[in-house]
């Protein structure tokens, strides 16, 4: 049994402490939100705070995060979180949606470290978040947005 | 206790299987009646598709809570069309779009067949809005004016008198009013009324205005159910070992180290491979690390893309199938005082959604069958999971759930994930819902691409510059031939190969377009914009060099070529305009342009690039888009946007390559889609019509990759034809 704090409750986790923290949170805690993309930390769709820094949980052992606190996109919240997810809406950034919540992790990270963020900010921190249906240029409006939201 | 339930050696190969398993199952329901080439003659038919009596009890459900649920018959793979479906009913309706609702419709090919496609429920050929317009609008039409009669009988007055505004009902003589929800019950007791009153354009009160996306919400707080996030009690998840090569198979295993693995339950042969199947994702992968399989492949692809495309070349002067014929093409170019002549070589390409493919099937004590996917042709999957599991097709239940992209991937007439989920259920003696899961890695080398394709054009001028005569011979596989779709190639076109070439706009007297069916292993399909999406480089780059050798603006040269073709003359103006076409630019930024119609749709666009150091960067797209009345104009600009984004991945970089048969790219690393920093700044200019909507969903892709060439072109003087452009031919540039 691994013992992990998520979304800020403590679950225990029947699974291998070298068992992705991706695949515990969504075989082992039903949380599906967060998505599996690559396995190869190329995509980003897998994107979890970590003690609030996105990491790529298909990277990430369960075993190294037992002491940790782990937000999901179900549970993530708070200023910046709440205004990333609206600029989403109002912008209608999705399309099929496979990829937004990996892509909004890394955002609220962004915003969280660097309130007016610029384009060559945000490049640098979104490049590794893959969007195959290519709303690029609604995802960075909508960082924009949020942080003159915040602002 | 593990359990091994070997099916029994097959001899068949991969492709055999799923072709019989297909046409045992498919052909059946589908037969000849699925015709794609219909879906384009009738896309852009002007008044709609004739859809019959109104059905609103189909497709419109109004609860007691005030909900309003548009019943989708189509599947949304980022596409928009829940969004836009709702769009119509709503506003027929008079409802308030704060109380819509979507949900995906079951498979019933009767009730929500695609009017385009025959008696199959499908989406394909973006012809979700266009097979839907009429349909919905006298489904909504018909539920306002059940509402108002239910609202007449009650309050005891004239129907004539009551209002229906954001969804209330109301009687402003008397001052009463109600909710839908409160009507809804006495309203489906009514007769449908055959022939209702559609509202007058100039009524609309949310079509061709922004409505925001229904599905924003569920999509940004991890809410949304996709097919790989289906849980079922007890469930068993499985990854398969496929061959390395297709048309390999399965000669012997040693599963002994797998089913050592903790949480593996059941290794199991099936006629595509190996399935390990085991409690968790993370237990079936290292399963199947642990499996050792020694694959059989005397029947298998094993040549390379390099000696298949060496291949294509000389098949390509050879007669061909006539794709089409007018004039005397030969004759001009024999006579003509310049002739140019053009290679261009596209290579296969994967769909690469962003969820791999995956299903989820189980049976039921009562022996029905339920299925749970991103399902694009419910029809096809039903058949096809009702042959295998031995059960007729309304045994089977289709649960569709949002899919993550597609881009035709979701279409095979095998339906061959969901074939694979099944054949593992019925092995493992149907005791546990199997959640089959494909690594990216078996997404990418496990099949299914868009064809390769060598298309050689030569071409005529006379003195003045004007194009007398074309031709093209085109070589590739068809999607079609081998499949239960095959009745739809006449006299040996597949008109998916050869679309967007053999029936240009271009006003060009004397053209001939020949297609050679190439023969190999490889898998292909249709791949958003098909044809189109390898037809529109070759037309659209090599005008460009006509032009060129003619010493004209390529714009102007091609609008004189597009006379009898004014909608493709509009965007291509409009998007000109809005670029800023014919100004001066600095060195080493280029401007180019191209324009193409697909599915119905025109779309011309002008890209901006800069070539500095031997680098390209894609600066700008400005896009200019007919596609009939815009039900939704910001999801039509989100589609553009999208298309851009995914075709500049092909324009830049994407290929799959063949070595001995062995696909070489395996994940994102090596097959990269484009990223943030790559994305171009893309306008969207919409161009107003009262003609019936057309397709978005795939229109934007063709134009990407040769306004970009020509505009590389005009940067640098180098012309790139091929796809993926040739960048290290930008170095020193």
């Amino acid at each position: 049994m691994i013992s992990v704090t998520i979304n800020g409750s403590q679950k225990q986790i029947d699974a291998d402490p070298d068992m992705p923290l991706l695949w515990a949170i969504r075989d082992h805690l039903d949380l599906t939100g967060t998505k599996y993309g690559c396995g190869i930390a190329q995509c980003g769709a897998c994107t979890v705070h970590v003690d609030g820094q996105p990491v790529r949980s298909c990277q990430t052992r369960l075993g190294d995060v037992a002491d940790a606190r782990i937000t999901t996109i179900e549970g993530v919240n708070g200023k910046v979180a709440e205004a990333v997810r609206a600029a989403w809406r109002r912008l209608d950034v999705v399309q099929c949606g496979y990829c937004q919540s990996g892509q909004m992790m890394s955002a609220i990270g962004l915003l969280s470290g660097n309130s007016k963020p610029t384009d060559a900010d945000i490049d640098a921190a979104m490049d590794g978040n893959i969007c195959r249906c290519g709303t690029y240029q609604r995802i960075r409006a909508a960082i924009h947005d949020a942080a003159r939201s915040l602002a | 206790m593990l359990k091994l339930n070997p099916l029994k050696q097959t001899t068949a190969s991969r492709r055999a299987f799923l072709t019989g398993s297909a046409a045992a199952a498919g052909a059946l329901v589908i037969g000849t009646t699925l015709l794609f080439p219909r879906v384009k003659a009738n896309a852009a038919t002007a008044g709609g598709v004739d859809s019959g009596p109104p059905q609103p009890n189909a497709f419109v459900k109004i609860a007691p809570d005030n909900t309003v649920t548009v019943m989708i018959k189509h599947l949304d793979m980022g596409q928009g069309n829940t969004t836009g479906l709702a769009t119509i009913v709503a506003d027929e309706l008079d409802a308030d779009w704060a109380q819509m609702r979507a949900a995906f419709a079951p498979a019933d090919a009767k009730l929500y067949n695609n009017l385009l496609m025959g008696p199959v429920q499908g989406t394909g050929g973006s012809t979700a809005i266009a097979n839907s317009w009429t349909q919905l609008r006298k489904a909504g039409a018909a539920a306002r004016e059940m509402l108002v009669a239910a609202a007449a009988s009650e309050w005891k007055v004239p129907a004539s008198e009551i209002r229906v505004q954001k969804g209330v009902v109301s009687h402003p003589v008397s001052g009463r009013s109600a909710t839908f929800g409160q009507l809804a019950a006495s309203a489906a007791k009514l007769p449908v009324p055959q022939e209702p009153r559609l509202k007058d354009p100039k009524d609309w009160v949310y079509i061709g205005k922004r409505v925001p996306r229904i599905d924003s919400a569920t999509k940004t707080d991890g809410s949304a159910v996709y097919s790989l996030d289906i849980r079922r009690p007890n469930g068993l998840t499985a990854v398969v070992a496929h061959a390395p090569q297709f048309g390999a198979v399965v000669k012997s295993f040693d599963a002994s180290a797998a089913k050592q693995v903790p949480g593996v339950t059941d290794v199991v042969q099936i006629p595509t491979g190996v399935a390990v199947v085991a409690k968790d994702t993370w237990s079936a992968m290292r399963g199947r690390d642990a499996l050792r399989v020694t694959w059989d492949d005397s029947l298998a692809e094993k040549r390379s893309t390099e000696t298949l495309m060496a291949e294509y070349k000389t098949i390509a002067p050879k007669p061909g199938h006539v794709a089409a014929s007018r004039g005397d093409a030969a004759g001009a170019l024999s006579t003509a005082a310049k002739v140019l002549e053009g290679e261009f070589e596209l290579p296969y390409l994967a769909h690469a959604a962003m969820e791999p493919m995956n299903s989820t099937v189980a049976q039921n004590p009562d022996g029905t069958v339920d299925v749970w996917s991103g399902s694009q042709f419910p029809t096809i999957d039903q058949a096809v999971v009702a042959s295998i599991m031995g059960v007729t097709a309304d045994k089977v239940r289709i649960n569709t759930v949002w899919a993550g992209g597609s881009f035709g991937r979701r279409v095979t007439p095998q339906a061959d994930y969901l074939a694979e989920a099944a054949t593992i259920l019925k092995a493992i003696g149907g005791r546990a819902p199997v959640h089959l899961v494909w690594t990216r890695e078996d997404d990418m080398r496990a099949g299914y691409y868009r064809p390769m394709v060598y298309h050689r054009v030569r071409a005529g001028l006379d003195a003045r510059g004007n194009v007398t005569g074309w031709q093209s011979s085109i070589v590739t596989k068809s999607v079609l031939l081998g499949t239960p779709f095959e009745a739809a190639v006449l006299n040996g076109v597949d008109t998916s190969s050869v679309e967007g070439a053999s029936d240009t706009a271009y006003a060009i007297p004397n053209f001939h377009a020949e297609v050679h069916n190439a023969k190999e292993g490889t898998p292909v399909l249709w791949w958003r914009s098909v044809g189109h999406s390898h037809t529109a480089q070759v037309m659209e780059v090599f005008i460009d060099e006509l032009a060129h050798a003619a010493g004209q603006d390529p714009l102007q040269y091609r609008l004189a070529l597009l006379k009898d073709a004014p909608r493709h003359a509009a965007v291509l103006r409009l998007a000109a305009e809005k670029a800023g076409w014919g100004q001066a630019l600095p060195k080493g930024r280029g401007r180019g342009v191209a324009v193409h119609r697909s599915f119905g749709s025109h779309v011309a666009m002008v890209a901006d690039v800069t070539v500095a150091s031997g680098a390209l960067k894609v600066d700008r797209i400005v896009a200019a888009v007919d596609c009939g009345i815009p039900v939704n104009p910001d999801v039509i600009a989100a589609q553009i946007e999208g298309s851009v984004g995914f075709a500049l991945s092909s324009v830049l970089r994407n290929r799959i390559t063949l070595q001995d048969g062995v696909v070489q790219e395996a994940n994102f690393d090596a097959y990269e889609p484009t990223r943030m920093s790559e994305m171009p700044k893309v306008e969207v200019h919409i161009v107003p019509s009262a003609e019936a909507p057309s397709g978005i969903g795939e229109p934007g892709v063709p134009t990407v990759g040769p306004a970009i060439a020509n505009a590389v072109f005009a940067a640098t003087g180098k012309r790139l034809r091929s796809l993926p452009l040739d960048l290290a031919a930008l170095r020193g540039v």
